[in-house]
């Protein structure tokens, strides 16, 4: 047994929030952290009293220095265990697995875990975008002028000339992902999506065009862990964690080991290894969706399809509710929100969601296992969730 | 707003990259004790940690990993540059490095592109850049 098999079906998740999602000029950002914290409260049942450990990660429109010791003096907290993290758009399942360790060593019992920021209304466009291009390298990337989408520009584009992979494939990503958003009251997105628009929309950075690109929205997100004891006489049904594992391979993508292959193969492995499970057991995905070209990566990567062969999966529809393997049943980060590190954690907020059932159009029939994988900087930072329904 | 776009920011791990290029030289990391090169300059080798380091000059050819063609500008500087080329090339001695193509057909780049190291002013600096090898 390895030190980390210690956190399998040891904690739930037993409480999820969403803040209201979109252009939301009423709210600071960590006025939406706390909204989402509240109902994430309210829908386990709990007081806030129970909270003993809180973690978040970190923000661009608000940036404080000491974050996570921000939000409990904002929230009126004073826990036992306290942290931001920074692991980009991975942070969310970082700091799972950190709760997950916290609780299981006996450091604390209840953890909120927190992200969100005001994206869309906190900032101009233009900032938003500079603010971005600190992603790069300071020495010896920026002064290039590249652009975030340029670096998964570039990811895109040797996937197509080494496995023939088209912009209709990409295109094909964005438009489910806007049908799935269809189906949620709180999506960003609400008007559907046809894959002419994508093809035909502003070109960015090629083949990336804006319709590949995720949003900016005003969002938040949060959910609350408890041990599996504690979880079990609590408002709403628990949902366990069976697997979760990480890897990181590099922070710039000039020291990337491979622009097809990155570390989700390894923090999948580990998560399924842990849960005693394979891609085949996996009901219903989350995956990391910055870029339309991710979650093709991640599919291949967490071996729901053969490498190159992504594109095809999403353009026959498998990706779908109702197909083989629904992916981003929310509408991703594409269409549903994305803010700064709410964006993972939205994902892990609908895989919860999807395993208690009731969704009604949007439910995943006999969702059982789900997997949500988040990722952070150029697909550097990797850290892989799997979630089942019941415990076993 | 500065329209000025960014020069380098020499540190000491970096001091020598940036005053060679300002000769026109292109020089990459070579470790002494296990002969890995190795690109950004750093204190140690990456592969085995030893602070053994040599700088070797590179030939300056390489060969385009992948590209993208920007179409908006992620700063107020670059937007006269539009549409412009960055790209990783593989240094034919091994390293990947981040840049720009530049000059003649720089639009025309493909994956596997030929490439040759030019050098363009920046301050006092020059910046490594690259341009399409006419075949």
């Amino acid at each position: 047994m390895t030190p980390t098999d210690q956190l399998h079906n040891r904690v739930a998740i037993v409480g999820v929030g969403e803040s209201d999602i979109g252009k939301v000029p009423g709210m600071s950002g960590l006025g939406l952290n706390a909204q989402a914290a509240k109902r994430a409260l309210d829908d386990a049942g709990l007081k806030v009293s129970d909270i003993d450990g809180l973690l978040t990660a970190y923000s661009f429109t608000e940036p404080y220095f000491m974050l996570g010791s921000v939000m409990c003096e904002y929230l009126g907290l004073k826990p036992r265990f306290n942290a931001s993290m920074v692991v980009g758009g991975c942070s969310p399942a970082i700091m799972l697995k950190h709760a997950a360790e916290a609780i299981v060593s006996g450091q604390c019992e209840t953890v909120l875990v927190c992200a969100g920021e005001n994206r869309a209304t906190g900032q101009t466009r233009d900032q938003a975008v500079s603010a971005l291009m600190a992603v790069g390298h300071p020495y010896f990337e920026q002064p290039y002028g590249p652009s975030i989408p340029s670096f998964y520009a570039m990811i895109a584009r040797r996937h197509m000339a080494e496995f023939g992979t088209t912009e209709e494939h990409l295109a094909a990503v964005a438009v489910t992902t806007r049908q799935h958003a269809l189906l949620h009251d709180n999506a960003h997105m609400k008007k559907p999506l046809t894959m002419s628009e994508v093809l035909n929309s502003k070109p960015i950075a090629d083949p990336l065009k804006m319709l590949d690109c995720c949003l900016l929205s005003d969002a938040g997100g949060a959910f609350i862990v408890t041990s599996v004891e504690r979880a079990k006489d609590l408002k709403s049904k628990p949902v366990y964690l069976a697997g979760i594992g990480e890897f990181h391979t590099h922070e710039h993508i000039m020291c990337a080991p491979s622009l097809t292959a990155f570390g989700a193969k390894e923090s999948g492995e580990a998560a399924y290894r842990m849960a005693r499970m394979t891609p085949a057991d996996i009901d219903v995905a989350q995956l990391y969706d910055c870029f339309t070209i991710v979650p093709m990566i991640e599919l291949e990567e967490l071996g729901f399809c053969g490498r190159g062969e992504s594109g095809p999966f999403y353009l026959e529809g498998h990706a779908r509710i109702g197909g083989k393997l629904p992916v981003n049943t929310h509408g991703g980060m594409l269409s549903h929100a994305h803010a700064g590190a709410a964006g993972g954690l939205l994902g892990i907020v609908e895989a919860v969601r999807q395993l208690r059932g009731g969704l009604g159009p949007r439910q995943v029939e006999g969702a059982e296992v789900a997997l949500v994988h988040n990722e952070g900087g150029i697909l550097s930072s990797h850290c892989t969730m799997i979630f089942t329904k019941d415990q076993y | 707003m500065n329209q000025e776009l960014p020069i380098p920011t020499p540190n000491p791990d970096s001091q020598a990259y940036w005053d060679a290029a300002r000769e026109d030289k292109l020089v990459i990391r070579r470790c002494a004790s296990c002969t890995a090169l190795h690109f950004m300059p750093r204190h140690l080798c990456p592969h085995c940690w030893s602070t053994d380091l040599q700088w070797v000059q590179a030939s300056g050819k390489g060969t385009v990993h992948s590209f993208s063609v920007i179409r908006r500008a992620p700063l107020q500087s670059y937007a006269p540059r539009v549409p412009y080329v960055v790209a990783l090339i593989d240094l034919d001695e091994g390293p990947r490095m981040f840049s720009n193509i530049v000059g003649d057909g720089a639009l025309e780049t493909q994956v596997g592109s030929r490439v040759d190291v030019c050098f363009e002013a920046r301050g006092d600096y020059k910046i490594p850049q690259f341009s399409l090898v006419k075949s």
